[in-house]
Formats: C-alpha cells, structure tokens, sequence
C-alpha cells in the first residue's frame, strides 16, 4: 500500500521523530496547559510548539548551509543543530 | 478552573485529514524521492544527501534563486504602494464604489493561464496592441521574446496587473473599517494629510496589509503559470523563475532526486520568509 511513496529507513526515523515530537508536545499541552509561553532573548514571545519548529527549521538551514558551503560529512552541522534546539527550548 | 470544551478538534478534523492528503502525504513522498535515484518503474535507490550537495552547491540554482528573489521583491515594492494608493484614492460611499470594486476584482478573476496567454498576444512585437505600438508607432524596441530586460519589463507588469487588485481591495476593507470619529478628531487637531496616513490610516491598515504582503510573497515566491505561458522562462534562461526550473529538471530531464531535494530547500526558503516576515509584523502586537 505505501509501496509507492518510496520509503526508506532513514527518512521513516526522520518523520517518527518529528511526530513522536509533536506527540510529546500533546502530551505536555494535556498535562500542563497554555504551551508554556515566555518572552525570550530573541524578543519573541513563544511556545512549546513555537520552540519546536524553531528548532526544526533552524536545524534545516544549518545542514543545507553546511552542504552548500563546507560538503560532507555532516557530523559539526548534526552538532551545531542540538546545540540550537538546546537554546531554543532553554532560552528563545 | 472552567473545563475547557475540547470538541473543536473534532470539527477540525475534516480539514486535518484533507490537508494530510493533499499536503502531507505527498510531502513525505517528496522527502523519500529526495535521498533517492529512480529511473522510473517504481524503483529506487539509495543515494543519501547527494542530490541536496548538487542542488545547493549548482550556479543553476543560484541564479533560478537570486532571480526569484529579485521577482519578488520587485512585484512587493510595486504593488503594496501602487495597492495602498488605489485604495486610498477610492470612494468610500456613494455610486462610484460598487464600480471601482468590481473593476479592481475583474483581473483576479481571470485564470492564471489565461493572463500569461492575455499578456504574450499583448506584447508580441507585430500582431500584439502594445507590441506594435512600441516597436512600430513609438519606434522603441521592445521585445519580449528577444531582449531579457523586456522580458522582464512583462513579467513585473503583467503580475502588478493581476495582482495589485488583492492589496487593493484588502487595504480598502482596513479603510473603510476606521471610525468617522478618528478622522473628526484629526480634523478639531489640523492634522494634515500626511499626519492622517501615517497615525491613523497606516495603523489600522497594518493587519490587513500584513495578510497583503504575505499573500503576494507566497503566491510571488511560488509563481509558475503566468510567466511559463508568457515567456516559457526564457529568452534563454533569463526569466526561468525557482519553479520553471523545478518543473524541468522533475518533468523535462525526470531528475526525480534532484527535483526533490531543490523543492524541500524551495520550501524551506519559502516557509522561513514567511514565518520571519509574520513574526516580526505581530511581534509588537503581542506585547501591548
């Protein structure tokens, strides 16, 4: 039946993680309600939700960036990523 | 605490689902032919980030890129003015406003295709209106199908054309909702005209004016029909916009892969602006 969409492992786990993490989010919203909202350093008021697609998209942009300017391998960029998703979800 | 009713989900649902199989779906299928080689009968191989490394270190790229942002962003700066002006010159009661209304909203109306096929019989050098006149009454050379700069020239005017009606008509939705008092009270305090725009107009037109700019940012960014019926992204490759690009190398050379890769980055590019521009439009409003 999905036999068409051409799945592979590594992208099954790439959009696993990211509903396990919208999942969490729902989870975390049921048990402590109003998404946790704060102003951060970068001036914006955000949620959970909002920390997360920070962090997804930031991480987007760090690796193409990376790609398009250093090449492969991609392990500082993989590094650099936590380490964003690490300050959205501490500080923004 | 007052339980809060949750049911609205439910009726969400219907919308999720849609989305889930128009958007998503086919989404997931764009990320798995992205790290993918296929020579067509369903099958695929394994080629991880290879295409993404092509697609962003290519000049190809680059330049489809730097041209669509130089579309954009010269379309936004014609028609968010041009659009506010119009709808600041049109009359808020009386006989004249259902006319104005319809005539701004008839270019709207018209299919994409149909503009581009309107605008390349318009502009054809020797059977078209405006293609003669210039090239044969007026003796300037203009051709849209030989010079870039002409093609150009098209393309922006053909978009403002089209398009400028949408911030139009929103702008004037934003006009006409303001109070009479605010405009008596800029009176009682000699405001001059200026003054009126800029504190009393220009503030109540910002929401509007902020689903203006993204609407015209996203549909611009985005834009395929008009100017691949126009000019076909050519002469050579000077008006290929991102998406002529994305549908030759998917449906012309059928890169699967690569085609991929480029529209996820597409994407990214487009979602990024967009929440960017969002953002810091509303980020002072959260705060008072």
């Amino acid at each position: 039946m999905l036999g068409w969409m051409a799945w592979t492992w590594p992208t099954a786990l790439l959009f696993v993680g990211i509903f396990t993490a919208i999942g969490v989010l729902i989870l975390l919203e049921v048990r402590y309600p109003g998404g946790q909202a704060r102003n951060g350093v970068l001036g914006l008021t955000t949620t959970r939700g909002d920390r997360l697609f920070i962090t997804l998209l930031g991480s987007a942009f760090i690796f193409f960036a990376w790609l398009g300017l250093m090449g492969p391998p991609l392990w500082w960029p993989l590094a650099i990523s936590i380490g964003w998703g690490t300050f959205c979800f501490w500080k923004v | 605490m007052k339980k809060l009713n949750q049911r609205a989900w439910l009726f969400v649902t219907p919308v999720l689902l849609l989305v889930a199989f128009n958007a998503l779906i086919p989404m997931m299928t764009v990320v798995n032919y992205s790290v993918q080689e296929t020579f067509g009968d369903n099958l695929f191989f394994w080629q991880g980030i290879d295409w993404f490394e092509q697609v962003l270190t290519s000049e190809r790229f680059h330049k489809a890129l730097g041209r669509q942002f130089l579309f954009t962003f010269l379309i936004l700066i014609i028609e968010v003015p041009l659009g506010v002006a119009i709808a600041l010159a049109m009359p808020r009661q009386g006989f004249w406003v259902p006319f104005c209304l319809v005539t701004m909203a008839l270019p709207m109306l018209i299919p994409w295709n149909v503009v581009g096929a309107m605008w390349n019989i318009f502009t054809l050098p020797d059977i078209g209106l405006l293609g003669y006149f210039m090239n044969h009454t007026l003796g300037i050379s203009y051709d849209m199908t030989q010079n870039p700069l002409a093609a150009w020239v098209t393309i922006v005017i053909m978009d403002v054309w089209h398009w400028t009606s949408l911030v139009v008509l929103l702008a004037y939705a934003g006009l006409v909702s303001i109070p009479n008092a605010y405009y008596q009270a800029a009176e009682i305090d000699g405001a001059s005209n200026w003054a009126v725009f800029r504190y009393i107009q220009l503030p109540k037109m910002k929401t509007v004016l902020t689903i203006a700019i993204l609407l015209r940012f996203m549909d611009s960014f985005n834009i395929y029909t008009e100017p691949f019926v126009l000019t076909g992204g050519g002469p050579g490759n000077s008006t290929t916009l991102l998406s002529i690009d994305l549908v030759k190398i998917a449906l012309g050379q059928f890169d699967l892969g690569p085609a991929a890769a480029m529209s996820l980055i597409y994407f990214a590019i487009t979602l990024l602006a967009s929440w960017l521009f969002y953002t810091l439009m509303t980020m002072n409003d959260n705060k008072s």
